[in-house]
């Protein structure tokens, strides 16, 4: 069965639309056709611009140029509630939901049922809930209040919440990220019975297999610029990769062979109560370890540990001999921890402060004198690791907000690497940049495996993993559930371990 | 409360029903401790003194708290909005005596409250603009109107003073008299009250008021109109606070230019140890009413056991620090019980 | 050498912050300080007896408890926090002043026993906000109230009068007949220390970067919650110093000294540029903030202005001090977007 491009008119489409966000071109000239009936999958690797497309969509931001059209009809969308009255439903990546207030409420806001005197009808939302997550096949209660949900119930709320106003265009940006394999089915079978009822889905997934499962045709984005639409069949995995990456894939992974060392990180049975449980693992000198995993598995929350921004309950870290004391970065870092974290712009970088003293914020041993601070010396420590990172900037004085995300990566990254880490933990590196620096990222950590130091790489891109690391980890509901070597790796081993179907490769 | 729907999942394991109900509990037990803490203060002092709960007594109880419940119910609902207003003692201040030189001048009653209500409406959307339209902490730009109010205040009523002789009987009579033990003025914030309690419970933009202050992230994306509901609150607050006013000057028939300075924080007080968070979203008007009554009545009930009325703002001041420290002991351990069972519920999937 | 660095794929970006440092050429600090320069000026020209040398003393002896308190206060604003219990504190530390000296201790002994009661009331703020994670607006609500109702239950509704001549005058007095009076150079001292910590030292740097962010600050290794702990005892222990010059200045310890402070101190500092979400300002404009407040007072008196117009003034200068910066970045930013928009789409990314 073959797909062409419908003779119907598409619910919902952009034509030639372009978004910027100051110097950043999110979006340039890309246009999308969501038909009635059709679920209609947008891949693109990270950073590619799918985000903004969505958000354009829903009307949360405005295009700069380029339409919207709805029926054939060119319409703006003032707010997410013009999108909203025109049917159109979003599923974020991150559920917005109001903790305060019961799950029923958070799905009806603004539309409650009512009765006479324009009172709201709480009787009847709380029914209509029980409806929804009846037809869900969910058994969560309409009034328990939205703070304290796990993620995955979280996502079934707002997919009640699209279910709620018969949605014509349903798009699903990465849902399956946090749910596990019987829930991920789950949804699937809402989402075809909602298209076989006539609805326009738009779905994203970083899960190749899940796109090839439930979508007809493919929309693929790449540093915000269109490369395809296309109907999915008669499309291999490899084929929609190449679109996506634009590249061979042995080229964006420059893995160095390197001798490994001496244990430099040892973490044993670490555990935080609720988050992880009972994580040992040891990096080398000169080794790039992956850990690996769905989001939510834990795995960030493990390095947040290790580096002291978080307390633990029990067990105990090691870098270069020395134990760490739980709850304490700055001890952390003289022991010559680095974690690059996973949110650069919340965590990583203070988007308001200028290159220079962002880079400087590791570095005040180095940079004071007597106390006081020496301007020079701080001057030329953030010059010299911006040179050498080969970061773009007009000046070091410029905030860092206004660099390309690719760009404040890589201040990231400078900022660490200048405290001359011995072992070296990044968190979703390469999230959201472009091809480009994404390459520069992964030679840069070859190389500094290749001088010596132990490299911890946590990343949710699993083509990276399986490119970068010489070893790798697999968490699962807070617990490691694999370690493969790197002849071990594949795929199918880790996502089995991620989702802990099976057993695969040697429990740690 | 039990779980309503059939349960369809395979991993048929226990739900974590017991810690959200904790959190519901959590919550709606606010009231009921405010109360129960309001009922033992008071059954504590009647015993050791019996004349506390007279018929005089319970009067002077509702009345004592009638001005400052109606302030902190609209204080309560910008609150909930996750804003503040800290100019509503200037208002007050304000309303009142607009209220007494136009009934000086022989106005009627009726007009001379509507007055005042208007009045302070109208603050209350100077200070809505301002926050809602200018973007500013609202602590800053209600920090601003304070003083702009009092300074307008202060150099409109100059030295002068009105007291009760200036005030038609009506009106003064208005200010003490009631159904047997229950004043008129408490009739009259109760009604207010519970049509605020009513509105913020029963009407979408009610409800839109708590979810905005809940997350105004997602309230924007559920396209509250979010500017729009905070600017109804302000107006509502400074209406509530210019209605305070009037029945200031019908309760003490006195007021001068410096009538509720310092008001604000009483009134914010009052809310807080109520239960409504300053995070915004949660708590009620019914709450920091009780804490308000809880406030006023601790003013009363100190000269009636003896106590000398100094340590009043101390204990106004460490009863706040209680609530909030309470409320967050409280929330932190609701979040360790729910991470606790989350855990049990992995392992219990696992197994 | 940043001109190295500049890339040929980046004409935008250079362009764009050019506009932006144009745009931002006019700092707030420095347009407080042009103003307050003005002010004293048209004042000197204009005012009868403003530039005598003993209005001048007043002025400065009655504006140096804001400018005192508004040193540590300009620090944990930028932090993210703020202190409301100042003027409690100030009024307690004189309450407890006045009390012991009624009790007849020695001066010398009570001035550092207010000192250290200082320290206690910052602790207090500072444990409350760092360890149980309270919002500091409202912890702060609350020992205001607190620290003032102590004070009340300390010194009841007496005044304390008598202390020592040398004290007394040391607190209202000036040098000779010169404009300068004694209390401002312990002063100028401490506002020396303050801004080399907060411009010259890690200290101020952390401060700032845990105001901007206090997430990355945490995940830059600043140990975020000692150094907000030790704001709050700054400011506790400058509010009592403040507290106990406040009754030697006035002649006069009761329980409700200093009321009300803590308003013109924020309204000071935000008047001079501290913006309120923290992570910005500099603490020259925070003094001539509090400096413009206090001659605008002062020359209004001098004219004759009732007390009553100052505080509406202060109150408009508050708002416009938060409302125009924002409307400003709002107008800019609109710009900038308009421009972008217009701007030709650039070459494709650079092929490898």
């Amino acid at each position: 069965m073959t797909h062409p491009e419908p003779e119907t008119t598409p619910v919902l489409a952009l034509e030639g639309v372009s978004k910027s966000f100051g110097a950043v071109r999110a979006l340039r000239g890309v246009s999308l056709r969501l038909y009635a009936g059709e679920a209609h999958a947008l891949a693109g690797e990270n950073g590619a611009g799918k985000s903004t497309l969505i958000k354009a969509l829903a009307g949360v931001h405005r295009p700069d140029t380029g339409t919207v059209l709805l029926d054939g009809e060119p319409v703006e969308f003032h707010g997410p509630a013009d999108a909203r009255d025109a049917g159109v439903a979003v599923i974020y990546q991150e559920p917005t939901l109001f903790p305060d207030l019961s799950v029923a409420e958070n799905i009806f806001m603004g539309r409650q049922p009512r009765r006479a005197l324009g009172r709201v009808d709480h009787a009847s939302v709380r029914r209509a809930t029980a409806d929804l997550f009846a037809r869900l096949g969910v058994d969560l209660d309409p009034d328990q209040p939205a703070r304290g949900l796990s993620i995955a119930d979280q996502q079934l709320v707002e997919i009640a919440k699209a279910l709620s106003f018969d949605a014509r265009v349903l798009i699903m940006d990465e849902p399956t990220a946090a749910l596990t394999g019987s829930e991920v089915a789950r949804l699937f079978g809402v989402v075809r019975t909602l298209r076989e009822q006539g609805a326009a889905v738009l779905f994203i997934s970083h899960r190749l297999e899940e796109i090839f499962q439930l979508c007809q045709r493919v929309t693929t984005l790449r540093d915000g610029a269109w490369i395809a639409s296309e109907p999915l069949d008669g499309l291999t995995e490899d084929d929609l990769v190449r679109r996506m990456v634009g590249r061979d894939l042995a080229e964006l992974y420059p893995k160095q062979d390197t001798r490994t060392g001496e244990v430099a990180l040892s973490v044993r049975r670490l555990t935080r109560e609720g988050v992880f449980t009972d994580v040992s693992f040891d990096v080398r000198r000169g080794e790039i370890v992956g850990l690996a995993g769905l989001v939510g598995a834990g795995r960030s929350e493990v390095a947040r540990a290790v580096f002291g921004v978080d307390r633990f309950d029990g067990g105990e870290v090691e870098v270069l001999g020395t134990r760490l004391k739980p709850g304490a970065p700055s001890l952390a870092m003289a022991a010559g921890l680095a974690l690059v974290p996973e949110d650069r712009r919340a965590q990583g970088l203070v988007m308001d402060m200028s290159i220079e003293r962002n880079i400087g914020l590791t570095g005040f041993a180095d940079t004071t004198r007597a106390g006081l601070m020496n301007r020079k010396a701080e001057r030329s420590r953030s010059v010299d690791w911006a040179v050498r990172l080969q970061v773009k900037y007009a000046r070091l004085g410029d905030v860092v907000g206004t660099l390309s995300g690719g760009n404040q990566q890589k201040v990231v990254l400078a900022k660490w690497l200048a405290t001359a880490p011995q072992v070296l933990i990044v968190d979703e590196p390469t999230r959201g940049i472009d091809v480009g620096t994404k390459a520069e990222v992964h030679r840069l950590l070859s190389a500094l495996a290749a001088e010596g130091v132990a490299v911890l790489m946590i990343s949710s891109d699993l083509p990276e993993i399986l490119g970068m690391a010489d070893r790798v980890l697999v968490m699962h509901e807070g617990r490691l559930s694999a370690e493969l070597t790197r002849a071990e790796a594949t795929e199918e081993s880790v996502m089995a371990a991620a989702t802990g179907r099976t057993n695969q490769g040697s429990a740690a | 409360m039990t779980v309503t729907a059939t349960p369809v999942r395979e991993e048929a394991v226990p739900e974590p029903a017991a810690g959200r109900r904790l959190i519901d509990k959590v919550f709606k037990a606010r009231e009921l401790a405010v109360a129960a803490v309001l009922l033992v203060m008071l059954g504590a002092t009647q015993l050791s003194n019996t004349e506390f709960l007279s018929e005089q007594g319970i009067k002077d109880l509702l009345l004592n708290a009638t001005i400052l419940v109606l302030v902190a119910t609209g204080q309560a609902v910008v609150v909930i909005t996750r804003n503040v207003d800290l100019s509503v003692g200037s208002v007050l201040g304000i309303s009142a005596f607009a209220a007494g030189t136009y009934l000086q001048d022989g106005g009627s009653s009726l007009i001379a409250i509507l007055l005042a209500v208007a009045l302070g409406a109208l603050f209350g959307a100077l200070n809505g603009a301002l926050v809602s339209l200018g973007k500013v902490p609202a602590l800053v730009v209600t920090l601003g109107t304070l003083y702009i109010v009092r300074g307008i205040d202060s150099i409109w009523v100059g030295s002068q003073q009105i007291t009760a002789d200036d005030l038609p009987n009506g009106f003064v009579d208005f200010g003490h008299d009631g159904i047997w033990v229950v004043p008129y003025l408490a009739l009259l914030a109760l009604a207010v009250l519970a049509a605020v309690g009513y509105y913020l419970r029963s009407y979408r933009s009610g409800r839109e008021m708590y979810a905005l202050g809940s997350s105004p992230e997602a309230a924007t994306l559920a396209g509250v109109p979010v500017r729009k509901r905070i600017m109804t609150a302000y107006v509502l607050c400074g209406a509530l606070a210019g209605l305070a006013g009037a029945l200031y000057l019908a309760r003490f028939g006195n007021v001068d230019s410096a009538t509720g300075s310092g008001y604000e924080l009483t009134v914010v007080s009052a809310v807080v140890v109520g239960g409504v968070a300053f995070t915004g979203g949660s708590g009620s008007v019914y709450g920091a009413a009780l804490g308000a009554l809880l406030l006023t009545s601790i003013n009363s009930v100190l000269p009636a056991i003896g106590v000398s009325s100094v340590w009043v703002t101390a204990i106004n001041g460490i009863l706040l620090l209680l609530a909030i420290a309470v409320d967050r002991i409280l929330a932190l351990r609701v979040a360790a019980v729910l991470r606790k069972q989350a855990a049990q519920l992995r392992s219990a999937r696992h197994a | 050498m940043p001109e190295l660095t500049k890339n040929s794929a980046v004409p935008e970006l250079t362009k764009h912050s050019a506009l932006a440092r144009f745009g931002g050429a006019v700092r707030w600090d420095s347009a407080v300080g042009a103003l307050l320069l003005v002010l004293l000026i048209c004042s000197f020209s204009f005012v009868d007896n403003f530039g005598n040398a003993l209005n001048l003393s007043f002025l400065i002896g009655n504006t140096l408890p804001i400018a005192l308190i508004a040193l540590p206060m300009t620090m944990l604003v930028i932090s993210g926090e703020v202190d409301l219990s100042v003027g409690s504190t100030a009024g307690l530390s004189g309450a407890v002043m006045g009390a012991l000296w009624n009790a007849g201790m020695a001066i010398e002994t009570i001035i550092p026993i207010c000192l250290l009661l200082g320290v206690v009331c910052g602790l207090v703020n500072g444990l409350l906000v760092t360890r149980l994670g309270l919002p500091s607006l409202a912890v702060t609500i609350g020992t205001m109230a607190a620290y003032r109702g102590i004070a009340q239950i300390v010194l009841g509704s007496d005044s304390v009068t008598d202390f020592p001549t040398q004290y007394l005058d040391f607190g209202a007095g000036r040098i000779g007949d010169t404009f300068i009076p004694y209390a401002l150079f312990p002063f100028l001292v401490l506002l020396a220390i303050a801004v080399v910590v907060l411009h010259a030292t890690p200290t101020g740097r952390s401060l700032f970067a845990i105001g901007a962010s206090e997430e990355a600050a945490r995940f830059s290794g600043i140990r975020v919650k000692r150094l907000k702990l030790s704001m709050f005892v700054t400011t506790g222990v400058l509010s009592a110093l403040t507290g106990v010059f406040w009754a030697l200045h006035y002649a006069s310890a009761r329980y409700d000294n200093a009321t009300g402070l803590e308003l013109s101190v924020i309204a000071a500092v935000l008047l001079g540029g501290i913006d309120f979400d923290g992570g910005k300002g500099t603490l020259g404009g925070a003094i001539a903030g509090v400096f413009l407040l206090g001659t605008l007072q002062n020359a209004m008196s001098l004219q004759n202005v009732s007390a009553q117009s100052q505080i509406v003034v202060t109150g408009v200068l508050l708002v416009i001090s938060v409302l125009g910066p924002r409307i400003g970045r709002q107008v800019a930013q609109a710009r900038a977007r308009r421009r972008t928009a217009a701007a030709p789409p650039p070459q494709a990314a650079p092929s490898t």
